[in-house]
Protein backbone atom coordinates (compact mmCIF):
# COMPACT_ATOMS: atom_id res chain seq x y z
CA UNK A 1 0.00 0.00 0.00
CA UNK A 2 1.83 2.85 -0.75
CA UNK A 3 -0.19 5.52 0.97
CA UNK A 4 0.03 3.93 4.17
CA UNK A 5 2.19 5.94 5.51
CA UNK A 6 2.95 9.47 3.73
CA UNK A 7 0.59 12.36 4.77
CA UNK A 8 -1.96 14.14 2.39
CA UNK A 9 -2.99 17.18 4.26
CA UNK A 10 -1.57 19.25 1.48
CA UNK A 11 -3.60 17.55 -1.42
CA UNK A 12 -6.56 17.46 1.40
CA UNK A 13 -6.81 20.80 1.75
CA UNK A 14 -6.40 21.52 -1.79
CA UNK A 15 -9.30 19.39 -2.57
CA UNK A 16 -11.07 20.89 -0.32
CA UNK A 17 -10.47 24.13 -1.53
CA UNK A 18 -11.61 23.20 -4.88
CA UNK A 19 -14.79 21.60 -3.75
CA UNK A 20 -15.81 24.67 -1.58
CA UNK A 21 -15.06 26.57 -4.97
CA UNK A 22 -17.11 24.75 -6.83
CA UNK A 23 -20.19 24.49 -4.34
CA UNK A 24 -19.84 28.33 -4.24
CA UNK A 25 -19.80 28.85 -8.09
CA UNK A 26 -23.04 26.23 -8.55
CA UNK A 27 -24.58 28.41 -5.70
CA UNK A 28 -24.09 31.57 -8.03
CA UNK A 29 -24.85 30.62 -10.90
CA UNK A 30 -28.08 29.08 -8.94
CA UNK A 31 -29.07 32.67 -7.62
CA UNK A 32 -28.79 34.21 -10.37
CA UNK A 33 -29.29 31.92 -13.05
CA UNK A 34 -27.99 33.55 -16.39
CA UNK A 35 -30.32 33.90 -19.52
CA UNK A 36 -27.90 32.91 -21.94
CA UNK A 37 -27.54 29.55 -19.52
CA UNK A 38 -31.28 29.02 -18.62
CA UNK A 39 -32.90 29.53 -21.86
CA UNK A 40 -30.91 27.81 -24.15
CA UNK A 41 -31.42 24.03 -24.38
CA UNK A 42 -29.04 21.36 -24.76
CA UNK A 43 -30.16 17.85 -25.62
CA UNK A 44 -33.81 18.59 -23.88
CA UNK A 45 -32.51 20.15 -21.00
CA UNK A 46 -31.08 24.15 -20.50
CA UNK A 47 -27.50 24.57 -20.03
CA UNK A 48 -27.62 25.33 -16.71
CA UNK A 49 -28.84 22.07 -15.48
CA UNK A 50 -26.14 20.67 -17.11
CA UNK A 51 -23.39 22.67 -15.81
CA UNK A 52 -24.75 22.19 -12.53
CA UNK A 53 -24.29 18.19 -13.21
CA UNK A 54 -21.21 18.61 -14.58
CA UNK A 55 -20.26 20.18 -11.77
CA UNK A 56 -21.38 17.81 -9.05
CA UNK A 57 -19.71 14.80 -11.03
CA UNK A 58 -16.62 16.74 -10.87
CA UNK A 59 -17.27 17.46 -7.44
CA UNK A 60 -18.33 13.39 -6.68
CA UNK A 61 -14.68 12.48 -8.22
CA UNK A 62 -12.70 14.56 -5.97
CA UNK A 63 -14.55 13.13 -3.29
CA UNK A 64 -14.35 9.30 -4.48
CA UNK A 65 -10.95 9.73 -5.70
CA UNK A 66 -8.98 11.87 -2.79
CA UNK A 67 -11.03 11.67 0.26
CA UNK A 68 -12.35 8.20 0.10
CA UNK A 69 -8.73 7.45 -1.25
CA UNK A 70 -10.02 5.14 -4.04
CA UNK A 71 -6.87 6.62 -6.26
CA UNK A 72 -4.77 4.55 -3.68
CA UNK A 73 -6.30 1.02 -3.98
CA UNK A 74 -5.85 -1.33 -6.67
CA UNK A 75 -6.86 -0.73 -9.81
CA UNK A 76 -8.97 -3.96 -9.64
CA UNK A 77 -10.84 -2.69 -6.55
CA UNK A 78 -11.52 0.86 -8.38
CA UNK A 79 -13.08 -0.56 -11.13
CA UNK A 80 -15.03 -3.40 -9.31
CA UNK A 81 -16.68 -0.37 -7.25
CA UNK A 82 -16.83 2.93 -9.96
CA UNK A 83 -17.20 0.64 -13.21
CA UNK A 84 -21.06 -1.32 -11.93
CA UNK A 85 -22.44 2.17 -10.40
CA UNK A 86 -21.55 4.14 -13.64
CA UNK A 87 -22.87 1.96 -15.72
CA UNK A 88 -25.84 1.04 -13.61
CA UNK A 89 -27.10 4.97 -12.92
CA UNK A 90 -26.52 6.10 -16.37
CA UNK A 91 -28.87 3.15 -17.41
CA UNK A 92 -31.38 3.89 -14.95
CA UNK A 93 -31.80 7.82 -14.85
CA UNK A 94 -32.40 7.21 -18.70
CA UNK A 95 -35.18 4.55 -18.57
CA UNK A 96 -36.79 6.92 -15.66
CA UNK A 97 -36.17 9.73 -17.40
CA UNK A 98 -37.34 8.97 -20.86
CA UNK A 99 -40.61 7.26 -19.23
CA UNK A 100 -41.66 10.36 -16.90
CA UNK A 101 -41.20 12.57 -20.19
CA UNK A 102 -43.32 9.70 -22.13
CA UNK A 103 -46.19 10.07 -19.06
CA UNK A 104 -45.48 14.23 -19.54
CA UNK A 105 -46.76 13.95 -23.10
CA UNK A 106 -49.43 11.65 -22.35
CA UNK A 107 -50.81 14.24 -19.86
CA UNK A 108 -50.42 17.02 -21.95
CA UNK A 109 -52.20 15.68 -25.29
CA UNK A 110 -54.35 13.77 -23.80
CA UNK A 111 -58.59 15.32 -23.77
CA UNK A 112 -58.48 14.33 -20.29
CA UNK A 113 -58.38 18.26 -18.00
CA UNK A 114 -56.35 17.81 -15.55
CA UNK A 115 -56.03 21.65 -14.26
CA UNK A 116 -59.52 22.13 -12.72
CA UNK B 1 -2.35 -1.40 8.28
CA UNK B 2 -1.24 -5.22 7.23
CA UNK B 3 -1.16 -6.22 10.73
CA UNK B 4 -4.49 -7.89 11.77
CA UNK B 5 -4.19 -10.32 8.56
CA UNK B 6 -1.64 -12.61 8.95
CA UNK B 7 0.86 -12.63 6.28
CA UNK B 8 4.01 -14.27 7.03
CA UNK B 9 5.36 -16.76 4.29
CA UNK B 10 2.32 -17.23 2.58
CA UNK B 11 3.25 -15.34 -0.33
CA UNK B 12 2.83 -17.62 -3.23
CA UNK B 13 0.29 -19.68 -1.86
CA UNK B 14 -2.91 -18.78 -3.35
CA UNK B 15 -4.98 -20.85 -1.02
CA UNK B 16 -2.73 -20.60 1.81
CA UNK B 17 -4.83 -17.78 3.99
CA UNK B 18 -3.54 -14.39 4.83
CA UNK B 19 -4.36 -13.50 0.37
CA UNK B 20 -6.41 -10.31 0.55
CA UNK B 21 -8.25 -9.76 -2.74
CA UNK B 22 -7.69 -6.51 -4.40
CA UNK B 23 -5.32 -5.91 -1.67
CA UNK B 24 -8.02 -4.50 0.55
CA UNK B 25 -8.24 -6.20 3.77
CA UNK B 26 -11.87 -7.74 4.39
CA UNK B 27 -13.57 -5.48 6.22
CA UNK B 28 -12.30 -2.56 3.97
CA UNK B 29 -13.24 -4.68 1.25
CA UNK B 30 -17.30 -5.32 2.45
CA UNK B 31 -17.31 -1.10 2.89
CA UNK B 32 -16.67 -0.31 -0.41
CA UNK B 33 -19.60 -3.23 -1.89
CA UNK B 34 -21.64 -2.05 1.03
CA UNK B 35 -21.48 1.34 -0.21
CA UNK B 36 -21.93 0.56 -3.98
CA UNK B 37 -25.29 -1.19 -2.61
CA UNK B 38 -26.26 1.94 -1.09
CA UNK B 39 -25.36 3.96 -3.43
CA UNK B 40 -27.68 2.48 -5.64
CA UNK B 41 -30.61 2.64 -3.48
CA UNK B 42 -29.87 6.15 -3.00
CA UNK B 43 -29.94 5.92 -7.07
CA UNK B 44 -33.03 4.85 -7.05
CA UNK B 45 -34.55 7.17 -5.07
CA UNK B 46 -33.37 10.11 -6.88
CA UNK B 47 -34.47 7.97 -10.52
CA UNK B 48 -37.83 8.18 -9.00
CA UNK B 49 -37.51 11.70 -8.30
CA UNK B 50 -36.44 12.21 -11.69
CA UNK B 51 -39.43 10.16 -12.97
CA UNK B 52 -42.02 12.33 -11.11
CA UNK B 53 -40.48 15.63 -11.61
CA UNK B 54 -40.19 15.07 -15.68
CA UNK B 55 -43.37 13.77 -15.02
CA UNK B 56 -44.40 16.97 -13.32
CA UNK B 57 -42.55 19.52 -15.60
CA UNK B 58 -44.38 21.98 -16.26
CA UNK B 59 -46.16 22.14 -12.59
CA UNK B 60 -42.87 21.22 -10.42
CA UNK B 61 -42.08 24.08 -7.72
CA UNK B 62 -39.05 26.47 -8.42
CA UNK B 63 -36.32 25.46 -5.82
CA UNK B 64 -35.25 29.05 -4.87
CA UNK B 65 -39.01 29.71 -4.47
CA UNK B 66 -39.72 27.14 -1.96
CA UNK B 67 -36.07 27.31 0.09
CA UNK B 68 -35.28 30.80 0.78
CA UNK B 69 -34.60 31.08 4.30
CA UNK B 70 -32.36 32.19 6.31
CA UNK B 71 -31.96 31.57 10.47
CA UNK B 72 -32.40 35.08 11.90
CA UNK B 73 -33.01 36.80 8.52
CA UNK B 74 -37.07 36.22 8.96
CA UNK B 75 -38.85 37.36 6.11
CA UNK B 76 -35.52 38.12 3.60
CA UNK B 77 -35.22 36.20 0.70
CA UNK B 78 -32.66 34.34 0.50
CA UNK B 79 -32.65 31.65 -1.67
CA UNK B 80 -29.71 28.42 -1.46
CA UNK B 81 -27.68 30.35 1.38
CA UNK B 82 -29.06 27.72 3.63
CA UNK B 83 -28.32 25.11 2.06
CA UNK B 84 -25.17 25.95 0.49
CA UNK B 85 -24.09 26.53 4.13
CA UNK B 86 -25.29 22.87 5.00
CA UNK B 87 -23.01 21.43 2.36
CA UNK B 88 -20.15 23.48 3.82
CA UNK B 89 -20.44 22.20 6.84
CA UNK B 90 -20.55 18.45 5.51
CA UNK B 91 -17.67 18.72 3.00
CA UNK B 92 -15.40 20.02 6.24
CA UNK B 93 -16.48 17.57 8.39
CA UNK B 94 -15.62 15.33 5.55
CA UNK B 95 -12.08 16.85 5.93
CA UNK B 96 -11.61 16.39 9.40
CA UNK B 97 -12.74 12.72 8.81
CA UNK B 98 -9.91 12.29 6.13
CA UNK B 99 -7.40 14.27 8.34
CA UNK B 100 -7.88 11.67 11.13
CA UNK B 101 -7.61 9.05 8.67
CA UNK B 102 -4.21 10.57 7.53
CA UNK B 103 -3.13 10.74 11.18
CA UNK B 104 -4.14 7.42 11.74
CA UNK B 105 -1.74 6.34 9.30
CA UNK B 106 0.91 8.20 11.40
CA UNK B 107 -0.40 6.18 14.51
CA UNK B 108 -1.12 9.85 16.06
CA UNK B 109 -3.24 8.91 18.78
CA UNK B 110 -4.32 12.15 20.02
CA UNK B 111 -4.56 13.83 16.08
CA UNK B 112 -6.85 11.07 15.40
CA UNK B 113 -9.05 11.77 18.38
CA UNK B 114 -9.29 15.17 17.90
CA UNK B 115 -10.26 15.34 14.53
CA UNK B 116 -12.94 12.13 15.35
CA UNK B 117 -14.26 14.38 17.21
CA UNK B 118 -14.56 17.79 15.62
CA UNK B 119 -16.18 15.49 12.24
CA UNK B 120 -19.06 14.39 15.57
CA UNK B 121 -19.59 17.95 15.95
CA UNK B 122 -19.65 18.71 11.78
CA UNK B 123 -22.16 16.05 11.60
CA UNK B 124 -24.42 16.88 14.41
CA UNK B 125 -24.55 20.70 13.46
CA UNK B 126 -25.72 19.46 9.68
CA UNK B 127 -28.70 17.17 11.46
CA UNK B 128 -29.37 20.30 13.42
CA UNK B 129 -29.57 22.24 10.13
CA UNK B 130 -31.57 19.56 8.24
CA UNK B 131 -34.05 19.77 11.24
CA UNK B 132 -34.55 23.48 11.13
CA UNK B 133 -34.93 22.73 7.30
CA UNK B 134 -37.55 20.62 7.67
CA UNK B 135 -39.21 22.98 10.17
CA UNK B 136 -39.77 25.72 7.91
CA UNK B 137 -40.45 23.22 4.97
CA UNK B 138 -43.88 22.12 7.33
CA UNK B 139 -44.87 25.37 8.29
CA UNK B 140 -44.62 26.57 5.01
CA UNK B 141 -44.94 30.52 5.00
CA UNK B 142 -47.67 31.80 2.12
CA UNK B 143 -50.37 29.44 2.21
CA UNK B 144 -52.37 27.70 -0.60
CA UNK B 145 -55.02 26.58 -2.31
CA UNK B 146 -56.06 23.40 -3.55
CA UNK B 147 -58.38 22.52 -6.48
CA UNK B 148 -60.73 19.79 -6.95
CA UNK B 149 -58.37 18.74 -9.28
CA UNK B 150 -55.39 18.76 -7.23
CA UNK B 151 -53.71 21.41 -8.39
CA UNK B 152 -52.18 24.19 -6.10
CA UNK B 153 -53.07 27.81 -6.37
CA UNK B 154 -50.93 30.58 -4.70
CA UNK B 155 -51.43 34.24 -4.31
CA UNK B 156 -50.29 37.00 -5.46
CA UNK B 157 -50.57 41.15 -5.74
CA UNK B 158 -51.21 43.33 -8.74
CA UNK B 159 -47.43 43.28 -9.32
CA UNK B 160 -46.18 39.73 -8.76
CA UNK B 161 -45.47 39.62 -5.48
CA UNK B 162 -46.94 36.26 -2.98
CA UNK B 163 -49.25 37.29 -0.26
CA UNK B 164 -49.62 35.32 2.54
CA UNK B 165 -53.58 33.88 3.28
CA UNK B 166 -53.12 35.62 5.98
CA UNK B 167 -52.61 38.95 4.75
CA UNK B 168 -56.27 38.92 3.14
CA UNK B 169 -58.34 36.40 4.42
CA UNK B 170 -61.27 37.17 6.57
CA UNK B 171 -62.59 35.55 9.79
CA UNK B 172 -66.35 34.58 9.39
CA UNK B 173 -68.78 33.59 11.92
CA UNK B 174 -67.95 29.37 11.40
CA UNK B 175 -68.42 26.64 14.01
CA UNK B 176 -66.08 23.92 12.32
CA UNK B 177 -63.94 22.41 14.95
CA UNK B 178 -61.58 19.39 14.66
CA UNK B 179 -62.99 16.51 14.56
CA UNK B 180 -60.76 14.16 17.47
CA UNK B 181 -61.13 10.17 18.23
CA UNK B 182 -63.25 11.47 21.77
CA UNK B 183 -65.48 14.10 20.05
CA UNK B 184 -67.38 11.69 17.59
CA UNK B 185 -66.50 7.83 17.28
CA UNK B 186 -63.73 6.73 18.56
CA UNK B 187 -62.41 5.06 15.27
CA UNK B 188 -62.23 8.53 13.26
CA UNK B 189 -60.44 11.58 13.73
CA UNK B 190 -58.80 14.09 11.09
CA UNK B 191 -55.44 16.31 11.25
CA UNK B 192 -55.38 19.46 12.63
CA UNK B 193 -57.73 21.87 10.30
CA UNK B 194 -56.09 24.95 8.25
CA UNK B 195 -55.85 28.36 10.00
CA UNK B 196 -59.06 29.60 7.24
CA UNK B 197 -61.73 27.74 5.76
CA UNK B 198 -62.04 27.82 1.68
CA UNK B 199 -65.06 30.42 2.40
CA UNK B 200 -62.69 32.89 4.23
CA UNK B 201 -60.46 32.56 1.69
CA UNK B 202 -63.15 33.10 -1.24
CA UNK B 203 -64.77 35.84 0.69
CA UNK B 204 -61.37 38.03 1.52
CA UNK B 205 -60.05 37.57 -2.52
CA UNK B 206 -63.51 39.10 -3.09
CA UNK B 207 -63.07 41.97 -1.03
CA UNK B 208 -59.43 43.15 -2.39
CA UNK B 209 -59.93 43.17 -6.08
CA UNK B 210 -56.28 43.79 -7.01
CA UNK B 211 -55.20 39.91 -5.82
CA UNK B 212 -54.67 37.65 -8.58
CA UNK B 213 -53.87 33.86 -8.57
CA UNK B 214 -50.72 31.79 -9.62
CA UNK B 215 -51.10 28.66 -10.69
CA UNK B 216 -49.03 25.99 -10.92
CA UNK B 217 -48.05 25.96 -14.55
CA UNK B 218 -44.42 26.99 -15.68
CA UNK B 219 -44.94 30.05 -17.92
CA UNK B 220 -42.84 29.56 -20.85
CA UNK B 221 -43.57 31.77 -23.17
CA UNK B 222 -45.15 29.40 -26.84
CA UNK B 223 -47.35 30.75 -29.11
CA UNK B 224 -50.73 28.73 -27.19
CA UNK B 225 -49.78 30.65 -23.60
CA UNK B 226 -49.08 34.14 -25.58
CA UNK B 227 -52.67 33.84 -26.97
CA UNK B 228 -54.25 32.42 -23.51
CA UNK B 229 -56.67 35.28 -22.77
CA UNK B 230 -56.77 34.13 -19.33
CA UNK B 231 -53.60 34.75 -18.62
CA UNK B 232 -52.46 38.16 -17.18
CA UNK B 233 -51.25 40.31 -20.20
CA UNK B 234 -48.15 42.38 -17.81
CA UNK B 235 -47.05 40.00 -15.34
CA UNK B 236 -46.08 37.01 -17.66
CA UNK B 237 -43.63 38.91 -19.08
CA UNK B 238 -40.66 36.89 -18.42
CA UNK B 239 -40.31 33.77 -19.21
CA UNK B 240 -39.55 30.52 -16.56
CA UNK B 241 -41.96 31.45 -13.60
CA UNK B 242 -45.09 30.55 -12.89
CA UNK B 243 -47.96 31.85 -14.77
CA UNK B 244 -50.09 34.71 -13.03
CA UNK B 245 -53.68 34.76 -14.14
CA UNK B 246 -56.35 37.30 -14.69
CA UNK B 247 -58.87 38.62 -11.86
CA UNK B 248 -61.74 37.29 -14.50
CA UNK B 249 -59.51 33.53 -14.60
CA UNK B 250 -58.39 33.88 -10.85
CA UNK B 251 -62.25 34.22 -9.74
CA UNK B 252 -63.19 31.52 -12.10
CA UNK B 253 -60.51 29.42 -10.57
CA UNK B 254 -60.98 30.33 -7.14
CA UNK B 255 -64.62 29.07 -7.15
CA UNK B 256 -63.04 25.24 -7.86
CA UNK B 257 -61.42 25.51 -4.41
CA UNK B 258 -61.80 22.49 -2.35
CA UNK B 259 -59.03 23.01 0.74
CA UNK B 260 -56.60 25.53 2.18
CA UNK B 261 -53.10 24.40 2.24
CA UNK B 262 -50.68 25.74 5.47
CA UNK B 263 -47.35 23.97 4.77
CA UNK B 264 -46.44 20.36 3.73
CA UNK B 265 -47.16 16.75 5.00
CA UNK B 266 -47.34 13.73 3.45
CA UNK B 267 -50.61 14.79 1.87
CA UNK B 268 -50.58 17.63 0.02
CA UNK B 269 -48.09 21.02 0.38
CA UNK B 270 -48.55 24.56 -0.47
CA UNK B 271 -45.68 24.15 -3.08
CA UNK B 272 -46.92 22.40 -5.90
CA UNK B 273 -47.91 18.12 -6.85
CA UNK B 274 -47.76 15.88 -3.84
CA UNK B 275 -45.44 14.02 -4.63
CA UNK B 276 -42.62 17.06 -4.20
CA UNK B 277 -42.93 16.66 -0.55
CA UNK B 278 -43.20 13.35 -0.68
CA UNK B 279 -39.83 12.78 -2.54
CA UNK B 280 -38.38 15.62 -0.31
CA UNK B 281 -39.47 14.30 2.91
CA UNK B 282 -38.01 10.50 1.93
CA UNK B 283 -34.90 11.36 0.11
CA UNK B 284 -33.39 14.26 2.68
CA UNK B 285 -34.81 12.00 5.57
CA UNK B 286 -33.27 8.88 4.13
CA UNK B 287 -29.84 10.76 3.86
CA UNK B 288 -30.61 12.62 7.39
CA UNK B 289 -30.68 9.25 8.92
CA UNK B 290 -27.64 7.85 7.12
CA UNK B 291 -25.76 10.86 8.69
CA UNK B 292 -27.72 10.07 12.26
CA UNK B 293 -26.07 6.64 12.09
CA UNK B 294 -23.11 7.91 11.06
CA UNK B 295 -22.42 9.99 14.26
CA UNK B 296 -23.17 7.45 16.08
CA UNK B 297 -20.61 5.29 14.24
CA UNK B 298 -17.92 7.52 14.56
CA UNK B 299 -19.14 8.46 18.41
CA UNK B 300 -18.09 4.48 19.36
CA UNK B 301 -14.71 4.84 16.78
CA UNK B 302 -14.35 8.00 18.85
CA UNK B 303 -14.24 6.27 22.19
CA UNK B 304 -12.51 3.57 20.91
CA UNK B 305 -9.56 5.93 19.59
CA UNK B 306 -9.49 7.14 23.09
CA UNK B 307 -9.31 4.19 24.99
CA UNK B 308 -6.74 2.94 22.42
CA UNK B 309 -7.62 0.41 21.19
CA UNK B 310 -6.30 1.01 17.65
CA UNK B 311 -2.94 2.11 19.45
CA UNK B 312 -2.42 -1.83 20.99
CA UNK B 313 -3.44 -2.94 17.15
CA UNK B 314 -1.01 -0.54 15.41
CA UNK B 315 -3.47 -0.07 12.78
CA UNK B 316 -6.18 2.66 12.94
CA UNK B 317 -7.98 0.97 9.93
CA UNK B 318 -10.98 1.15 11.67
CA UNK B 319 -10.63 4.62 11.35
CA UNK B 320 -10.38 4.56 7.72
CA UNK B 321 -13.58 2.38 7.28
CA UNK B 322 -16.13 4.67 9.09
CA UNK B 323 -14.46 7.57 6.86
CA UNK B 324 -15.52 5.58 3.69
CA UNK B 325 -19.04 5.40 4.94
CA UNK B 326 -19.01 9.27 6.41
CA UNK B 327 -17.46 10.13 2.81
CA UNK B 328 -19.89 8.55 1.22
CA UNK B 329 -22.81 10.45 3.64
CA UNK B 330 -21.01 13.73 2.33
CA UNK B 331 -21.17 12.39 -1.67
CA UNK B 332 -24.81 11.59 -1.40
CA UNK B 333 -25.48 14.93 -0.20
CA UNK B 334 -23.65 16.74 -3.31
CA UNK B 335 -26.13 14.72 -5.14
CA UNK B 336 -28.94 15.97 -3.34
CA UNK B 337 -28.16 19.73 -3.08
CA UNK B 338 -27.78 19.59 -7.18
CA UNK B 339 -31.43 17.78 -7.43
CA UNK B 340 -33.22 18.74 -5.02
CA UNK B 341 -31.94 22.70 -4.72
CA UNK B 342 -30.54 23.60 -7.91
CA UNK B 343 -31.40 22.04 -11.35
Amino acid sequence: MAHAHVSNTKRIWNVFILLSVVTIVEVILGIFKPEALHHTKFLAMNLLNWIFILLTIYKAYYIVWAFMHIEGEASSLRSAVVAPLVFLILYIMFIFLLEGDYIYEVFRDSTIKWNF
Amino acid sequence: MESTVTTAKNEGKTWGGGNEPMNASYGKLMMWFFIVSDALTFTGFLAAYGLSRFKFMESWPLPDEVFNHFPFMHGVNAPMYYVALMTFILIFSSVTMVLAVDAGHQLKKGKVAIYMFLTIIGGFIFLGSQAWEWKNFIKGEYGAIETNGGSILQFVDNTGQRIKLADFAVVLPEERVQHTADKGVWFSSESSLPTYSVAEVQAGFAAHPEILIRTEVLYEGTDAQKADKTLHPELNSKIKHKSVLTREASEDMLSKAHYVVEGANLKRNEYGPRLFADFFFFITGFHGFHVFTGVLINIIIFFNVILGTYEKRRSYEMVEKVGLYWHFVDLVWVFVFTFFYLV
